[in-house]
């Protein structure tokens, strides 16, 4: 059985897809993460799709749901590595990745990731996670 | 005048299950890159191709797709048509347009691969299934 493996990485899973999904493995990757999400307490998904040569409107339908799903569990999800013949076939196609950041590589979005969740934790003192920034 | 279209290869594939995408969409691009189709283009065929093969499987259980490489002057291109024994389409303007869906999609597959395609042919009856035929131009 196939399994994308999803990294933790201090408070930030990492995923890497490198294999062309299919429906399968996408909707095993939505279930796992959100499930990952709940049990690390993360608070940032990173996507690297570098290695992916084809988005199609139900992968990137899985993408969106992924964001929106990790939104309702405080998360927030960075898409990175798009390759530009895939960006300029979504916009052809007409899929708005709704729900995800998008960064041009893992570094970038790793910036976007812990400047968002930063943030968000300097402005709400009240956040459970506050005090967690010196661990 | 209409430049005649020469059919240089034939090859017949059926797409039944969810897993048969995947190794389609491999062929397709195999048959992309022996014509020197660029990558944008072999990008733009290849998702029309994984959308109207979904669809497919979605609305009909499956059916056969062949692929072609054909030539138009100085021009060769790929040819995909699909054929499914399904339902049908009611209404195929209806189902060309954005946001359509009768499945539980966003309803981006038919209109978003007429637009990824060079040329696009959509034949349905109900009761009987769809054909639905589209060409992509090497530098088109």
């Amino acid at each position: 059985m196939d399994k994308i493996p999803i990294l933790r990485m201090g408070r930030f899973l990492l995923v890497t897809i490198q294999v062309d999904l299919y429906d399968k493995l996408a909707l095993d990757l939505e279930a796992d993460l959100i499930k990952m999400v709940g049990k690390t307490n993360a608070r940032g998904i990173l996507i690297d799709i570098s290695a992916v040569n084809i988005v199609d409107s139900f992968m990137g339908r899985i993408i969106s749901n992924i964001g929106a799903m990790a939104k309702l569990v405080d998360a927030e999800t960075v898409v990175v590595g798009m390759q530009p013949a895939v960006a300029i076939t979504l916009v052809e196609l007409g899929l708005p990745l709704r729900g995800v950041y998008t960064a041009l590589n893992v570094e970038k979005g790793m910036d976007l990731l812990k400047s968002k969740v930063l943030r968000e934790e300097e402005t709400d003192p009240d956040d459970d996670y506050a005090g967690d920034s010196s661990v | 005048m209409i430049t005649p279209v020469i059919l240089l290869s034939k090859d017949n594939m059926t797409v039944l299950r969810e897993q048969d995408v995947v190794p389609f969409r491999n062929r397709v691009k195999e048959y992309a890159i022996k014509i020197r189709m660029g990558l944008v283009n072999q990008t733009k065929l290849i998702t029309a191709a994984s959308e109207l093969a979904r669809n497919m499987l979605k609305y009909a259980n499956g059916g056969i797709v062949s692929i072609e490489t054909i030539a138009r002057g100085r021009e060769s291109g790929i040819r995909l048509t699909f054929k499914d024994e399904g339902p049908g389409i009611a209404d195929v303007n209806l189902a060309l347009k954005d946001g359509f869906s009768t499945g539980k999609s966003l309803g981006l597959g038919l209109p978003g691969a007429r637009r990824l395609a060079s040329e696009f042919e959509i034949n349905s009856e109900i009761g009987k299934g769809t054909k639905v035929m589209i060409i992509k131009w090497a530098n088109g």
